[in-house]
C-alpha cells in the first residue's frame, strides 16, 4: 500500500528523533517565571497585575485585548516580581510578567485530577468561550488564537476538521508522546473541536514514523467520527496547506485559508489543551516541550510551565554541552536561533534544539549550477533560484509576480541545495520587501 | 557562557555537494570507459588523459591568472568536462587537437561566461564541434575497435551512421544493413564512433546509476529517447526501403550519450519538467531531422547546442504548476 502524502516537492531530512518513546516527564518548577503578554498573533493581552500580587496557578493574569488575542494566564503561584520589558526568543525585549515562585497553589475550580471527562452540554458557542477564557492558541507553532479560527466566516462553510500530528520537523517529539500517553483525553479534545466548528468529520493526520502514536490514536478513536489517516513521511507535511492538501486532495488557493476549502487545522497539542481548558476549566498553562541533540546527555519531553527559561530546560536535560554552537526553538528546518538562553518558554514553544559546532558551520556559498533541485523540492511550486536572483538585485515588482507571497518558508530549498546557496534567506528579504510594496498600494 | 551563532532557518543542510553531484556523474561513465578502453586500447586512454588533464589545467590557469579568482578546478566539473569531451572524439585524435577541444571547451564554453553555472552552451559539445568543423577529417576518420596498442596509427573506418548516409544514396536500406555491424554488437559498442558513445549498454547502465541516485530526473534523457524512436520509427513504417529502423538510430551514434549525459548537463537544460520535456522532444526531433535530411549523417551535437539556446527562453516562459492555482472545493 502506497501511503498519502502531499504531491508537489518536499525533502526528507534524517528524522534524528532521539527523544521518541521518552515519556513526559514533570520537572521540578523554577525559581522565576517570566510570562509574556504576546505570546500569540495578534494584538498583546492587557495586562492585569501589578508588582507586589500574589498570584495563583491559572489565574488570569492578562486580558484579551481585541479580536485577535487571548487571556494569558500565571502558570505558577507566587509573587510579581515585575512587569517589564524583558527578552523573549525573537531576541527583542517585550512586556512580559516576572513572577518569583513560591510554593504551587492553583485556583479552586481547576479540575486537577486524571479522571477523564467526556460527555459535555456545553454548546458550539460556550466551547469557543471556554477556549478564549483559557488562553488557548495554536499549539504548532503559529499561535493564533484558536477561538477565532472556529469562527468560520460567512460565505465560508467548515466540512472537516484537520488534527496534524504529522510533527514532520526532525528531533522534535512532543505531539508524539502527547498522542501516545494521552490519546482518551486528545480524543475527547478532538471531538470538542469539532461540536465547536459545528462538523462531522475529523482527519488525525500522522507521519509513519510513528506507529506507535498511529496505532494507540486508532484505538482510541475507533468509535468515533474521528478517521486517523498514516501518512508517508515527508517534509514539510506539517504545513498546513501541505497536510489538507494530502489527505483531501484540495488545494488552498493562494493567498487563501484552508476554510477556503472548507477546512479547519489544528494542531494535537491544540486539541489536547482544548480538552483540558473546556473539560477540566484548565487554562493554557503548560504545554510539552522536547529539549534534544545529538550532544545532549538526556533527550527529553519534558511537561512545562509556561514562563520557564529555556536555561532551565536545558539543565534538566543534563546541561548545555561545551561545543554547543546554536540553541534552536523549535525543530531544525523552522525553528529560530535563539541569541539568549534566559528566555521564557511560551506557549508556541515545541522544542529547543541543541547543536553542535560542526552542525552549525554554513558551508561556502558556491555558484547556482541549475541543478534544479530548489524548484524539485518546492512544496508551492516556486522557483527559489530565481527569486534569491530577483531579491539580490532587488527586482521586488518580478518577485511578486512569480508569487513570492505564497513562499512557507520552509526551507526545503537551501537544505537541498547542493552549492549552499543561502534560497531562503534572499526570498524572506524579497517577501519583507514585497509585503511593504502591497501595503503601501493599500493605503493609497 | 558559549556564545551563540544565530542564523536564520534551516539550520539543517544536505550532504550533497557540487563536488558530489559531480563526482557521481563521473563514477556513472565508468562503465562506459572501461568498454571504451576495451575496444580502443590505449588511444583511448591517451586521449582520455590529454582531455581531462587539459581541461583542468586551462580551468586552473585561467581562474588563477586570467580572472584573478578563486580556483575550483578541483571540484569535479572540469574533470567531467574532459571526460565527456574525450568521449565524444575519436580514440585516435591527435593530442595537440585534444588539448585544443580542451581550451575551447573550458576556455571559451565556460570561462568567458563567467565559470560554472554561467556557460549557455555545454562546454563538452562546444569543444567537439569546434573540433570537427575545424578538423573534419581527423574528426571523421574512426579508429576500428580491438587495436589496442594503436594510437594514430590505427585501421579507421566509417561509423554505422556514415555508412547508412553514403549508403542511401545508391542503395536501399535493406541492401546497406548487411554491411553494417549487428545489433547485438553495436548495443555492445563494438563498432566504430567516438571513443565514448558506442556502447550503448555501459551508457544504459550509467543512466539507471544517475537515476537511482537521483542525479539526473528521468524527464530529458527519455523524452529524447523517446522522441527518436517515435519519429524515426513513424519514417521507418512509412518507407522502410529509405529509412532504417528505430532500433538503428537508438543504438547508433551519440544518442545515449548525447541523451544521457550532454543533454542533462544541469547548467545548460531547462529548470522545469515541463521545460526539459519540451527541451528533450525538440532536440530528438532536431537530432532525427540532421540525420534523415541533413548533410551530416549525425545530428545530436548540434541539436543539444540549439536546444541549450533555448534553455533560457523556456525558463523565462515555462513554469512550474504553482500550488493552490487550481480551487477544487469537494
Amino acid at each position: 500500500m502506497s501511503l498519502k502524502t502531499f504531491s508537489k516537492g518536499g525533502v526528507h531530512p534524517p528524522e534524528n528523533k532521539l527523544s521518541a518513546g521518552v515519556s513526559i516527564q514533570k520537572i521540578p518548577l523554577p525559581e522565576v517565571v517570566v510570562i509574556p503578554l504576546s505570546q500569540h498573533l495578534g494584538a498583546p493581552s492587557k495586562v492585569l497585575v501589578k508588582r507586589g500580587d500574589e498570584v495563583k496557578v491559572g489565574q488570569l493574569i492578562a486580558q484579551s485585548d481585541g479580536f485577535i488575542s487571548t487571556n494569558i494566564h500565571s502558570s505558577v503561584s507566587g509573587k510579581v516580581l515585575k512587569v517589564d520589558l524583558f527578552p523573549d526568543s525573537s531576541g527583542y525585549r517585550k512586556m512580559a510578567v516576572q513572577i518569583q515562585v513560591e510554593g504551587d497553589t492553583w485556583m479552586e475550580d481547576i479540575d486537577r485530577s486524571e479522571d477523564l471527562v467526556r460527555n459535555t452540554v456545553l454548546e458550539q458557542a460556550d466551547i469557543r468561550k471556554k477556549m478564549l477564557e483559557a488562553g488557548i492558541v495554536g499549539l504548532g507553532g503559529a499561535t493564533f488564537p484558536s477561538h477565532v479560527k472556529l469562527m468560520v466566516p460567512s460565505g465560508k462553510t467548515a466540512e472537516y476538521l484537520i488534527i496534524n500530528g504529522v510533527e514532520c520537523e526532525p528531533y522534535l517529539t512532543a505531539d508524539q508522546m502527547l498522542m501516545q500517553e494521552h490519546p482518551t483525553e486528545l480524543a475527547a479534545g478532538i471531538s470538542l473541536l469539532m461540536k465547536g466548528l459545528g462538523v462531522e468529520k475529523a482527519i488525525l493526520g500522522i507521519e509513519n514514523n510513528k506507529p506507535d502514536a498511529i496505532r494507540i490514536m486508532k484505538e482510541a478513536t475507533k468509535d468515533s467520527a474521528i478517521e486517523v489517516q498514516a501518512l508517508k513521511v515527508m517534509y514539510p507535511q506539517g504545513g498546513e496547506k501541505q497536510l489538507v492538501q494530502a489527505l483531501l486532495k484540495r488545494e488552498v488557493p493562494s493567498g487563501g485559508l484552508p476554510i477556503d476549502v472548507g477546512v479547519v487545522v489544528f494542531n494535537v497539542g491544540t486539541a489536547y489543551a482544548t480538552y483540558m481548558a473546556v473539560m477540566k476549566n484548565r487554562p493554557l498553562i503548560e504545554r510539552v516541550v522536547t529539549v534534544s541533540g545529538k550532544s545532549l546527555e538526556k533527550p527529553s519531553n519534558f511537561k512545562v510551565r509556561v514562563g520557564t527559561p529555556v536555561s532551565y530546560l536545558i539543565e534538566q536535560a543534563g546541561g548545555l554541552p561545551e561545543d554547543t554552537a546554536k540553541v534552536i526553538n523549535g525543530g531544525p528546518m523552522m525553528g529560530k536561533a535563539l541569541s539568549s538562553l534566559d528566555v521564557p518558554v511560551v506557549k508556541g514553544s515545541s522544542g529547543i534544539l541543541i547543536i553542535k559546532e560542526e552542525e552549525a558551520a554554513r558551508k561556502e556559498i558556491l555558484p547556482c549550477i541549475r541543478c534544479t533541485r530548489c524548484v524539485g523540492v518546492c512544496p508551492m511550486g516556486l522557483e527559489p533560484y530565481l527569486l534569491m536572483t530577483q531579491s539580490e538585485k532587488g527586482l521586488y515588482e518580478r518577485m511578486e509576480q512569480e508569487k513570492v507571497m505564497d513562499c512557507i518558508e520552509c526551507g526545503s530549498c537551501s537544505y537541498t541545495c547542493p552549492s549552499a546557496r543561502p534560497l531562503l534567506d534572499y526570498i524572506r528579504l524579497g517577501k519583507a520587501e514585497v509585503g511593504k510594496i502591497m501595503r503601501s498600494r493599500k493605503a493609497v | 557562557m558559549n556564545k551563540l551563532i544565530v542564523s536564520p532557518s534551516p539550520h539543517a543542510a544536505t550532504r550533497e555537494s557540487v563536488p558530489s553531484l559531480m563526482y557521481g556523474v563521473i563514477i556513472s561513465l565508468l562503465p562506459a570507459l572501461g568498454v571504451s578502453v576495451y575496444y580502443f586500447g590505449i588511444g583511448m586512454v591517451i586521449v582520455t588523459a590529454v582531455s581531462v588533464l587539459s581541461c583542468i589545467l586551462f580551468e586552473y590557469l585561467i581562474q588563477k591568472f586570467v580572472m584573478k579568482v578563486k580556483t575550483t578546478h578541483l571540484d569535479g566539473s572540469a574533470l567531467l568536462t574532459g571526460l565527456l569531451l574525450a568521449f565524444c572524439l575519436p580514440a585516435n585524435l591527435p593530442l595537440w587537437m585534444v588539448m585544443i577541444g580542451a581550451l575551447v571547451a573550458v576556455g571559451i564554453a565556460k570561462m568567458t561566461f563567467g565559470g560554472l553555472g554561467n556557460n549557455i552552451f555545454n562546454p563538452a559539445l562546444v569543444g567537439r564541434v569546434f573540433l570537427f568543423i575545424s578538423f573534419p577529417v581527423a574528426m571523421t576518420s574512426w579508429p576500428q575497435p580491438g587495436q589496442w596498442l594503436k594510437y594514430t596509427d590505427a585501421l579507421t573506418g566509417a561509423t554505422p551512421l556514415g555508412v547508412m548516409k553514403e549508403g542511401l544514396a545508391t542503395k536501399s536500406v535493406a541492401e546497406i544493413m548487411p554491411e553494417l555491424p549487428s545489433f547485438l554488437n553495436l548495443f555492445l559498442g563494438n563498432t566504430m564512433g567516438s571513443a565514448g558513445e558506442v556502447a550503448a549498454f555501459a551508457l544504459l547502465i550509467g543512466m539507471i546509476y544517475l537515476l537511482y541516485k537521483k542525479i539526473i530526473t528521468w524527464h530529458i534523457p527519455i523524452s529524447i529517447l523517446g522522441t527518436v524512436f517515435l519519429f524515426t520509427g513513424i519514417l521507418w513504417l512509412a518507407n522502410p526501403d529509405r529509412f532504417a529502423d528505430p532500433l538503428f538510430h537508438m543504438l547508433t551514434g551519440g544518442l545515449m550519450l548525447g541523451a544521457i549525459y550532454m543533454a542533462t548537463d544541469y547548467v545548460t537544460s531547462p529548470m522545469s519538467t515541463k521545460g526539459m520535456l519540451i527541451y528533450g522532444v525538440g532536440i530528438g526531433v532536431v537530432t532525427v531531422l540532421i540525420r534523415v535530411f541533413g548533410a551530416y549523417p549525425e545530428g545530436v551535437q548540434f541539436a543539444i547546442l540549439i536546444f541549450n539556446g533555448f534553455t533560457p527562453l523556456l525558463n523565462k516562459y515555462i513554469k512550474p504548476k504553482r500550488f493552490g492555482k487550481v480551487v477544487s472545493n469537494g
